[in-house]
């Protein structure tokens, strides 16, 4: 099979070897800031009312109350507005006193954001650093393509969390729909409460814990063994932002990729009805 | 219920290619990563650099960087950096630590620095290109 693919071209994509033989320079200055970020200090705080803003203006808001050196801003009144508070690439202290609606918070680099209130569609997409802290519910694809950082939901999610999740950690404490985890390539997802049906569905790597009920795995999702080391890492975790797991963090049932979906391509027919 | 494998962490710069399986000496291209892509790191193992990151940007552990290995690409260490995109070689000079979480926290510091300085290509990138 793979002599056909190959006769018909598809393989000419070099897959391996992407290095960009630049190498780090072990003397390199310290610094923790990407050079073009505000230069911000969390003890120097703004207030504004996002009620009579659009979108785009309180974005805009936002930038400009950094750009004057506020490392904390507090924003009354989102009135779930779409699309508020994304792009922010750098260390700041968000609090949003209300609820946002679809694509809030997304494609971050770095801030804390706590949320009094809910969101809707895919909070916090393609977020790459920071964390994200939702008090109450959080609607589907929570966390979709998320990159890194930590994303917590306090209270219950829709379906489709942490879709084509490439990494961060997505921390639920309470119920999640189904088809959490689809498509998974990395990173930590922890549900306390239970999980909706096809949990993991064609995950690729990754790991999701639950400590509720699983209604049930996706393809190729599989139990695997929890390490004293995983234990330790998820105490701490849930520490942090003040959640319990029901019977103990050790008792979280864990669920990794089984990897037969890698060789998908090199299955009979009959092979994969069985697999799928 | 899948197990937790360990293996030499010089696997890969021992045998670059790493072709275990049928199916990948039959493709000649290794599968999956080149590393644990699921391990958690180890805190103990915190260097006082990256206590200091921590606290700069207001966090409480490494928050993305849980997500930052040491690989292996061609046969040398690297690391993976997600803003261009490719894996970025550690100097040949430079000693690594002897066990996977000791390099780990390596990989860890030296990303933070590559990706905040000037050298960086996604500062030239953004010069040209960014709106506002």
């Amino acid at each position: 099979m793979a002599q056909r693919s190959m006769q018909m071209g598809m393989h000419t994509e070099k897959l391996s070897g992407k290095t960009q033989q630049r190498f780090f320079s072990p003397t390199e200055e310290e610094n923790f800031l990407y050079p073009d970020g505000y230069d911000v200090d969390f003890n120097k705080r703004a207030e504004f009312d996002a009620g009579p803003l659009s979108p785009q203006e309180i974005n805009l808001k936002l930038r400009e109350l950094m750009s004057q050196g506020n490392g904390t801003i507090v924003m009354h009144n989102p009135g779930a507005k779409h699309s508020v508070a994304v792009g922010l690439l750098q260390r700041l202290n968000l609090h949003i006193k209300g609820s946002l609606g679809y694509f809030g918070c997304g494609l971050i680099d770095g801030p804390n954001i706590t949320i009094s209130g809910r969101v809707g569609w895919s909070c916090a997409e393609n977020m790459l650093s920071g964390r994200v802290v939702i008090e109450k519910n959080a609607g589907s694809t929570f966390g979709a393509a998320i990159r890194g950082g930590d994303l917590v939901c306090k209270g219950d999610v829709g379906a489709r969390v942490g879709i084509d999740q490439k990494g961060g950690t997505i921390l639920i404490g309470g119920r999640a729909g189904a088809f959490c985890g689809f498509m998974m390539q990395r990173g930590r997802m922890i549900i306390l409460g239970d999980a909706g049906m096809n949990l993991g569905d064609s995950m690729y790597d990754g790991t999701i814990y639950v400590g509720g009920k699983i209604a049930g795995l996706g393809v190729d999702a599989v139990e695997g063994e929890m390490t004293d080391l995983e234990v330790q890492w998820l105490e701490r975790k849930l520490k942090m932002y003040g959640l319990e797991a029901p019977n103990g963090a050790k008792n979280l049932t864990k669920i990794v990729a089984g990897k037969q979906l890698w060789n998908y391509d090199n299955l009979e027919p009959s092979e994969k009805k069985i697999v799928l | 219920m899948a197990t937790t494998k360990t293996q030499d962490v010089d696997k890969f710069i021992k045998d670059a290619a790493g072709l275990d399986t049928k199916r990948e000496k039959e493709i000649g291209q290794h599968i999956g990563y080149r590393y644990d892509v699921n391990m958690v790191p180890d805190y103990a193992r915190l260097t006082p650099f990256l206590e200091k990151y921590i606290e700069m940007m207001g966090w409480d552990d490494l928050n993305w960087l849980e997500d930052v290995h040491m690989g292996y690409e061609e046969g040398r260490p690297a690391i993976f950096d997600r803003n261009c995109n490719g894996w970025v070689t550690i100097p040949p000079e430079m000693k690594l630590p002897e066990d996977q979480q000791g390099r780990d926290m390596l990989a860890r510091e030296l990303l933070i620095k590559f990706q905040m300085s000037k050298k960086h290509p996604l500062w030239d990138l953004k010069r040209a290109y960014k709106k506002f």
